[in-house]
């Protein structure tokens, strides 16, 4: 499914704070059609920041990002937004909605006929592993887990093209990680969308990932292969990767 | 003569003292509501003005209310009339809470859920209206909660001005040292300002986002 075609290109991209901060430098790099681009990094290498940047939640200082080979700046930014899912941690839910409505903002914005809308819904909790009586419950009354599969769900509703997710699956208990990584992955083969996906776990990235950047302080120190991260002989990297090693071990220890 | 057979002679008068008072706080309150909560929600929108329009509601609120009646009656078609004079300055006086509750209900909605929303497409209306508002809806009817309960004491005084209203009874057994005319007029005020804190409250309750366990 993966082709050399650009969907989301960072061409030199710095964003910078009104005090003068830099949170990105010169950032270069794509996300290919059909592949789940990681963007690996410990907290404040960017990388929220940088996937604001794309759906221009956050606006660019310098540099051009494109996405579908048009320049961000040249989208009308609610068609942009809504050409790209977006899901994030569970709080990104909406309380007062039912995972109904919550799932159907964006067609219901977009005037899709009450039945269309309904279907689209039973479709998508099927799709994420959800059975169809929930969806008149409110997001309080569900586990992290299933808040999860709705907030993919909501992210997928009008069938957007590209999907920006931050954590996505943070807030969950390893289990319960494993097994929506495990149907995410699934869900990625089946319909072949250009994922860019942020994490701070190493574990997440590999078993996701068609490709991994890694960031750190705002550049990108690499981006190479899931399988070549774990042998790059780059110093931040093989620091990433150690780290990980270490924390595991000490996890391990009674 | 006792504070029961006061009320119980003079009912008539009693109850249409006490819809004058109801009428010129509900009005108020009404005007409050339709010229705060766009206020508080433009300050969340243009953050420079927020400084100013919490301050001059904050200093309106500080004026004595018999000054401030006094301040408004030289005002053109306001002042021909002293139940508008009343509502006027009961509005002003309820703007503060108001501004200030719309404006901290929806600044305090979750970074998160807006972030998620914009991210959607939603514009920004549609934020508004769809997420910020019904979630700082609780926020907002606390403001009213409050507005309210401030408006009906603050309508007792209105009758020192001949606006009518409860105050009136107040006022006049005070001229006649006579508690019991002055409680036909307290009591009754003090009934509808316990029972709209208990109705708002119930709607506040009601409005209130469910959170996670």
């Amino acid at each position: 499914m993966t082709d050399a075609t650009p969907v989301v290109e960072f061409s030199d991209v710095s964003y910078v704070l009104p005090d003068g901060r830099k949170i990105l430098q010169d950032l270069s790099f794509e996300a290919r059609r059909g592949e789940i681009l990681i963007l690996l990094g410990r907290s404040g290498s960017g990388k929220t920041t940088a996937l604001k940047l794309i759906n221009r939640l956050l606006e660019l200082s310098s540099g051009e990002l494109r996405v579908d080979g048009r320049s961000s700046k040249d989208w009308n930014v609610i068609e942009l937004r809504r050409h790209i899912g977006y899901a994030i941690q569970e709080v990104g839910l909406f309380p007062h909605y039912t995972v109904a409505r919550n799932i159907a903002l964006v067609p219901s914005i977009q005037n899709w006929p009450k039945d269309k809308i309904d279907a689209r819904v039973q479709e998508l909790l099927r799709l994420v592993g959800l059975n169809s009586d929930i969806s008149s419950r409110y997001p309080h009354q569900l586990s992290g887990g299933q808040r999860q599969r709705v907030g993919v769900a909501r992210a997928l509703a009008a069938d957007p093209p590209i999907l920006l997710m931050d954590e996505p699956f943070g807030a969950l208990d390893p289990l319960t990680r494993a097994d929506l990584q495990r149907e995410f992955l699934s869900l990625q083969q089946q319909l072949g969308k250009t994922v860019l996906f942020v994490t701070h776990d190493l574990h997440e990235a590999l078993r996701l990932g068609t490709r991994i950047a890694l960031l750190e302080e705002g550049r990108l120190v690499s981006l190479t292969s899931a399988d070549e991260f774990l042998t790059s002989p780059e110093p931040l990297v093989k620091k990433y990767v150690d780290a990980f090693g270490t924390t595991e071990r000490q996890r391990e220890k009674p | 003569m006792n504070f029961w057979s006061f009320i119980t002679q003079n009912r008539y008068e009693v109850a249409s003292l006490t819809l004058e008072h109801l009428w010129i706080v509900g009005i108020s309150t009404v005007l409050a509501v339709v010229v705060g909560i766009p206020l508080g929600v433009l300050i969340t929108r243009k953050r420079s003005l927020h400084k100013p329009v919490i301050a001059i509601a904050n200093i309106i609120q500080t004026i004595p209310s018999l000054a401030l009646f006094g301040f408004l009656l030289p005002a053109p078609w306001i002042g021909e009339r002293a139940e508008r004079l009343a509502i006027l300055a009961l509005t002003l006086y309820a703007l503060l809470p108001l501004i200030r509750n719309t404006y901290v209900g929806i600044t305090s909605v979750d970074r998160a859920i807006v972030d998620a929303a914009r991210g959607m497409g939603l514009t920004d209306w549609q934020l508004l209206y769809k997420v910020e508002l019904p979630l700082a809806a609780s926020v907002i009817l606390a403001g009213i909660r409050v507005a309210l309960v401030i408006s009906i004491g603050l309508a007792t005084i209105a009758a020192a001005i001949g606006a009518g209203g409860l105050g009136e009874l107040i006022f006049r057994g005070l001229a006649m040292v006579n508690n019991s005319v002055i409680l036909a007029g307290a009591i009754p005020a003090a009934v509808m300002a316990l029972l709209a804190d208990s109705l708002l409250g119930w709607l506040e309750k009601r409005f209130t986002p469910q959170r996670a366990a």
